[in-house]
């Protein structure tokens, strides 16, 4: 829609309801609607934008008046510019435009709307947002979906320690994945053979019922392009759809119960179902254009048509080996076999549409435009050609008389071996060093070094080394258990790399263990993400925070507590990390505490105010 | 690697070889030994199962054979389909690089096949739908034949090959035109169009002068078509009928004529018209005609050749049988001649009209032709060389609309020429189809050995090869030759990668079977049925079914339709069905094979005997599982196989049940045998008959290939559909686990070049 789109109309243009139209032209643009009356006396000419439309109402189809009302607001009071039109198409041609430029409209809007208060969203709090149902739907959806999700957003949102924004704030990519989902996912095509529609006879009277669901219609459409073909150029042209499919199945019935003389006779009064009970052209130049790139290696077609081999009335022509068929038929009779075969090529090709499965003109259309498509981006002959080959040649090779063929791998290319190695070194000790454990950077000249170290020589030279520096009862006790505990852990849990340490646990500790574990990743996100502190909203959420993780904390250490003695050490091996992670925190939280305390002394809530 | 043989080094592409593979080799170099370009024949039958590389030892072995021995030894390379024909061009051009460069340097190989697959003109290829027959051989001869290219030497605006017309243009100067090198038909079409040359004339001129070449059987057995396409072939050659076990067919098919009404009217159209041209001879050109007469007094019935762009075939008779003598009198003037065929044809029609089946000896249908039409046995054998004469005198080259008497000649001259190993069957319609009236004569010939002897005569090796040879001791005795070597090689396998079973009841434990009085039984339908379903859900990738034949297909399919047992097959894999439209057919198997690749998994409906059963490979997961529902035996109430079979019990002491036996069992293990491409493939083979059961018993044990009886376990000799499926899983478990693919213990499956020369000093130190 990148052309701009206009739509002109004659219309009447009532200002209210109740009074007459003055008739005129309605000339509809992208951005904006004009009205110009015939006479060119009249004031009620109109020029407006539509982005102060913000919905339009009609009449119903069929109902007295063909009316459109495009509403606006105007102090707060709602009001209307209602057209009246001579017919319902024309009017249904400006209320489908109109309906896609609001959408467009409106799209815009909210996604700068989004902006906004995303940005709003940071600044300050917004409390009471407005939902959509359709937002509040998929968070539902979300939420039964996981119950893990649906477990935090419990503890969490329901005890007020984050609100509902703030919750799903660090999920919009959750939510948009979801209904990106929903829209992405489409289904191929059914296995099961639905275009070979069985007729149900009531068992009454003589009347077969067929019953075309629009799976079913699309199903043929994609088998049979002849079927395709017809609808497309008589249906509602030359009949209506109902009449189109009876038709159909009329020529299906025949076909079924292989009446050929009735179908013959049928086919010659009636040149429309001739076209279903005719051999498909289509088909056929498809199988034509599709038989020339099949894999040499079982083209059989080509062995047809050797003047020297296929010589008319040489050969044994009967022998009960071959079974001729007639060829001369008028219809070639189209057998289940084929129809089974071009069902599973369509099956296998999957070809998908886009719409929705429920109006069997659109269906048609965007099957034909899908077709197009396809012969479009079909490659050159030369490139399919030589694929082919390549791949009779690699399918003629014996594979276990090979050596294994090696795949091909790039080789690692490192230009400078010594920065290479150098940098990886000073990156490790960079690493070591943040981590900051504890190593003080010690300054000593060459001489103070020397001193040192001689000094510790004189003493051990004088002293001797005469106490062991650790007991060896105690280091050999230690040193059993914890080989004993290495080699136990080991010895249960190394065997197999599937069976982690995490799955020894009884089911209750590692329920509670991944619940603790989520529920303070969480959290953690939010308190991090908190800082710097610069509202008193942030500030109170950060107590809130605090409090919570201090809850948990508490948790932590009784489970670590309270665990039995097979797998404390396995808890407590589990514990840490989440342990550590909160005392970082609660280490910030101290730490800019004192800093505001510092800072701002007088500040009577401790919270910074803004500069 | 490369290896010693005895004296012969070969040179092979891979780093490894099976170990038969290697006997192969060995057998084969001796039968090739055993013929020094003289005057012994060292022909050979060679058995070996599908999928331990047939093709790649026969090649890489000649190849070797022919550098380290005679340099001028010819490679005649015979396959039955184009498709096998490109395979083994594939192997060939895989084989090449491995070869000594100097050799492979001088190495030409090239494959021939029809005008179809070779033209390159895009007005010939482009009008023509690529299904019907002789559309681009018409196509063709309107722009190349001779006296098109007379018409248009005067007139310009004739429009003409330029293809051809280079060609010929440049083989008129030049000798060597193509250079060395492996071409498969898409690189001869390539250089071609590159060289702006007819492919196909150039390839029909480059066989002579080729190492290699690989072609159609017919082009060989064929009479009427080994006299034009392979006429030039020298004595020094080796032949390779690979894929062998239908040679008996097709030698018989090709001594065989059919007539049918349309056959007859067409001719009687063929006759007025030469009427007519005689006339105007007479009237312009009387001398002519007058020549011809001289000439044929002495003797001279053919007289010189048509231009290789016209379709005149050869002499229908095998080239030993047609008389060196001059023509009968009483048929050396052109209207008498005339006169003979019209009385000819005239007396066909009558016997056509025939009410009853009616099936004759020649003798017999000689002696009534004379007496009730005057024609007399010398003059009918000499009425294709007559025909031949005359309207290369006539100049009528456009021999396309000439074939319908050509073919009432062609029938005259081998009526006239055998009088055993032929019988002439009227029948007024097909018994199957009794409603439809269609009366056909047919001279079929029984005696495979007819049209194969020339071959074995002309050529110092002729090597029959394929892996259902079964039972090997027949083959000689259809095709009446002595074969040096005659050998079955069984498969050494590094695991049981092939795991035969055989059927013989439903899941409901009532008997399967395709017999006569069952194949129709809803409770057979659907013990089938189930068993399919049942395999479609255990067995991963593509499953192959064998029919008995096209209508039994049909029935069941449309059965197991209704029953809604196809549907659930569906609901595991798509489906795929033969039909008899090969082009259909084609692109089925095509999908079939994207629908394997793709993971998707497919059924392909495949009927014994058929075009699928023929020459297409389902190895890998292409075809994990084959099922034979019945067993493919024929027609047995056609008159044809009757008459043939009393043949056979007449001359080679052959039982009719046990011919019947034998090709209804090398049918069915030519099914399943194609499921194994090497032995690191698997696959399973369901033989769903009770009636297998017997032919496994001990005393019928041969009738089914060494290699499928070696595999097949006594406890799956009897299964109903739950033990099957049972084994299947069972089986499909265990071949997923890793192996060592050199073989296990003593038995070695897989040779390097190591153990290969290790074996070498071996056989020094035995001999």
């Amino acid at each position: 829609m990148a052309g701009q789109m206009v739509i002109n109309k004659r219309v009447k243009y009532r200002p209210s309801v109740k009074e007459a139209g003055i008739p005129g032209v309605l000339l509809m643009t992208e951005d904006k609607f004009t009205f110009t009356p015939n006479d060119p006396r009249s004031l009620a000419r109109l020029e407006v934008d539509f982005r102060s439309i913000k919905g339009h109402m009609v009449s119903k189809d069929g109902s007295k008046d063909a009316l459109l009302n495009l509403k606006y607001d105007i102090e707060g009071k709602s009001r209307g510019y209602i057209f009246e039109f001579d017919n319902f198409p024309d009017r249904n041609a400006c209320r489908d435009f109109v309906g896609k430029i609001l959408g467009k409209i409106q799209a815009m809007g909210s996604s700068g709307q989004n902006a906004q208060t995303v940005s709003a969203k940071s600044a300050a709090p917004v409390r009471g947002e407005q939902l959509s149902t359709k937002e509040m739907e998929r968070r539902m959806k979300l939420l039964r979906e996981d119950s893990e999700l649906q477990k935090l957003h419990k503890q969490l949102v329901m005890s007020n320690v984050l609100t509902e924004a703030e919750f799903w704030s660090t999920r919009k990519d959750l939510l948009e994945a979801d209904a990106q989902r929903t829209s992405k996912q489409r289904s191929g095509f059914k296995s099961a053979m639905l275009a070979d529609v069985r007729p149900l006879t009531d068992g009454r009277s003589n009347k077969v019922t067929f019953s075309l669901t629009p799976e079913i219609i699309h199903q043929i459409f994609s088998e049979k392009p002849a079927v395709h073909q017809a609808f497309l150029s008589s249906v509602p042209s030359r009949m209506t759809e109902k009449d189109f499919w009876t038709k159909y199945c009329r020529a299906e019935y025949l076909r079924k119960t292989r009446n050929r003389m009735a179908a013959e006779a049928e086919a010659a009064e009636d040149e429309e179902l001739a076209v279903f009970l005719k051999h498909d052209d289509i088909l056929a130049n498809e199988i034509r254009r599709k038989v020339r790139r099949v894999d040499p290696s079982l083209d059989m077609a080509a062995d047809l048509g050797d003047d020297y081999m296929h010589l008319p009335d040489h050969g044994i022509l009967r022998d009960g080996n071959k079974e001729t068929s007639d060829l001369e038929n008028e219809i070639p009779v189209r057998t289940f076999a084929h129809d089974i075969n071009r069902h599973a090529a369509v099956v296998l090709e999957g070809r998908a549409l886009d719409v929705e499965l429920g109006d069997t003109r659109t269906v048609a259309e965007e099957l034909a435009r899908s077709k197009q498509a396809e012969l479009a981006t079909e490659t050159s002959d030369e490139n399919i050609d030589r694929e082919r080959l390549e791949r009779v040649y690699r399918m003629t090779e014996i594979d276990d008389l090979h050596d294994p063929q090696k795949l091909p791998f790039a080789p690692l290319c490192i230009k400078d071996p010594r920065e290479y190695f150098d940098s990886q070194q000073a990156n490790a000790l960079k690493a070591l060093r943040d981590t900051g454990s504890g190593t003080k950077p010690i300054n000593l000249s060459a001489e103070e070094a020397y001193n040192f170290v001689m000094d510790q020589i004189s003493e051990v030279l004088s002293s001797g080394l005469s106490d062991p520096v650790v007991q060896p009862e105690t280091a050999l006790k230690v040193l059993n258990g914890l080989s004993q505990q290495l080699s136990s852990t080991k010895y249960h849990f190394g065997k197999n790399p599937q069976e982690s340490i995490f799955d020894g646990l009884p089911r209750k500790d590692k329920d509670e263990l991944l619940h603790h574990w989520s529920s303070i990743q969480e959290l953690l996100r939010h308190f991090w993400s908190s800082y710097p502190i610069t509202t008193a909203y942030l500030y109170n959420k950060v107590l809130r925070l605090k409090d919570a993780m201090t809850d948990i904390y508490h948790k932590l250490q009784k489970l670590k507590d309270s665990a039995q003695s097979d797998f404390r050490h396995q808890i407590s091996l589990l514990v840490q990390p989440m342990l550590q992670a909160l005392d970082a925190a609660f280490a910030h939280y101290d730490m800019e505490q004192l800093k505001n305390s510092n800072k701002s002394r007088n500040t009577p809530n401790g919270f910074v105010q803004q500069a | 690697m490369k290896f010693q043989i005895e004296d012969v080094t070969v040179y092979f592409p891979y780093e490894h070889i099976y170990p038969e593979q290697y006997q192969y080799m060995l057998d084969l170099k001796r039968a090739l030994d055993s013929s020094p370009s003289g005057t012994g024949a060292g022909h050979c039958l060679l058995e070996m199962p599908t999928g331990t590389g047939k093709t790649v030892a026969l090649l890489s072995l000649i190849l070797s054979y022919s550098l380290s021995k005679s340099p001028s030894l010819k490679l005649l390379y015979c396959t039955r389909t184009v498709h096998e024909m490109e395979k083994t061009l594939a192997e060939l051009k895989h084989l090449l690089p491995h070869l000594p460069p100097s050799s492979s340097h001088r190495l030409l190989a090239l494959g021939l096949s029809s005008r179809k697959n070779l033209c390159v003109n895009p007005s010939v290829i482009g009008t023509s739908s690529a299904t019907t027959r002789d559309s681009v051989d018409s196509g063709c001869r309107r722009l190349t034949a001779s006296w098109v290219r007379a018409r248009a030497a005067e007139d310009t605006s004739v429009p003409t090959c330029s293809f051809f017309e280079n060609y010929e243009r440049v083989s008129a100067a030049e000798a060597v035109l193509l250079p060395p090198g492996v071409y498969t038909l898409e690189d001869l079409r390539g250089f071609g169009r590159a060289k702006g040359w007819c492919p196909y004339f150039l390839a029909r001129h480059m066989i002579r002068l080729a190492n290699v070449v690989v072609y159609s059987y017919q082009y060989l057995l064929d009479p009427k078509v080994a006299g034009v396409i392979s006429r030039e072939m020298q004595r020094e050659c080796v032949v390779v009928f690979d894929e062998a076990h239908n040679i008996d067919n097709v030698c018989i098919e090709a001594l065989s004529v059919s007539i049918r009404k349309q056959t007859l009217d067409g001719a009687s159209r063929n006759l007025s018209r030469i009427a007519q041209e005689i006339e105007r001879f007479e009237a312009q050109d009387a001398g002519r005609l007058r020549a011809e007469y001289n000439r044929l007094v002495e003797g001279l019935a053919q007289r010189g050749n048509l231009p290789i762009s016209d379709t005149w075939l050869a002499n229908p008779a095998l080239p030993d049988d047609i008389l060196k003598e001059a023509v009968p009198g009483n048929i050396r003037r052109a209207e008498r001649f005339l006169a003979v065929l019209r009385r000819l044809v005239q007396y066909l029609k009558g016997r056509l009209q025939a009410e009853r089946v009616e099936t004759e000896g020649p003798v017999a249908f000689v002696a009534s032709v004379r007496s009730q039409a005057g024609i007399d046995e010398k003059t009918l054998k000499f009425c294709y060389d007559r025909l031949h004469s005359l309207m290369l005198t006539l100049e009528i080259t456009d021999t396309d609309e000439f074939l319908h008497i050509q073919t009432v000649c062609d029938f005259a001259t081998l009526v006239g020429t055998y009088t055993r190993g032929f019988s002439i069957i009227i029948e007024p319609f097909d018994e199957r189809m009794p409603h439809i009236p269609d009366p056909v004569l047919q001279l079929s010939c029984h005696d495979a050995s007819l049209a194969i002897k020339p071959v074995f005569d002309r050529f110092q090796s002729v090597i029959i090869t394929s892996g259902t040879l079964s039972p090997i001791d027949l083959y000689p005795r259809l095709l009446n030759f002595n074969p040096v070597i005659s050998r079955s090689f069984t498969m050494s396998l590094t695991r049981d990668c092939i795991c035969p079973m055989i059927l013989t009841r439903g899941s409901d434990q009532l008997p399967v079977s395709t017999k006569f009085d069952m194949r129709s039984d809803p409770g057979v339908v659907r013990n089938y049925g189930r068993l399919l379903l049942e395999m479609v859900a255990a067995v991963p990738d593509g499953i192959v079914c064998f029919f008995v034949s096209y209508s039994y297909m049909d029935g069941i399919v449309n059965s197991w339709n209704e029953m809604g047992i196809l549907q659930d097959i569906m609901q595991h894999k798509l489906v795929f069905i033969e039909t008899q439209d090969v082009v259909e057919t084609t692109l089925a198997l095509d999908n079939y094979r994207k629908a394997c690749d793709c993971g998707r998994g497919a059924v392909f409906f495949s009927v014994a005997r058929g075009k699928v059963a023929e020459g297409i490979d389902f190895d890998r997961h292409y075809g994990r599982l084959v099922i034979m529902f019945g067993i493919p035996f024929q027609y047995t109430l056609s008159r044809i196989l009757l008459s043939r079979l009393e043949y056979l019990r007449e001359t080679f002491q052959i039982k009719e049940g046990d011919f019947l036996t034998f090709d209804a069992l090398r049918q069915a293990a030519q099914c399943v045998g194609r499921v194994i491409r090497s032995k690191a493939d698997y696959g399973m083979m369901i033989f769903a008959d009770k009636r297998y059961a017997v032919y496994t018993r001990h005393d019928k044990r041969s009738k089914l290939p060494g290699w499928i009886l070696s595999h097949l376990h006594d406890a799956h000799l009897n299964l109903s559909t739950d033990m099957a499926l049972h084994i299947a899983r069972e089986f499909l478990r265990k071949m997923a686990q890793p192996y060592n693919k050199a073989g296990v213990g003593g038995k070695k499956t897989l040779l390097s070049q190591e153990d290969l020369e290790k074996m070498g000093e071996g056989n020094v130190e035995m001999s």
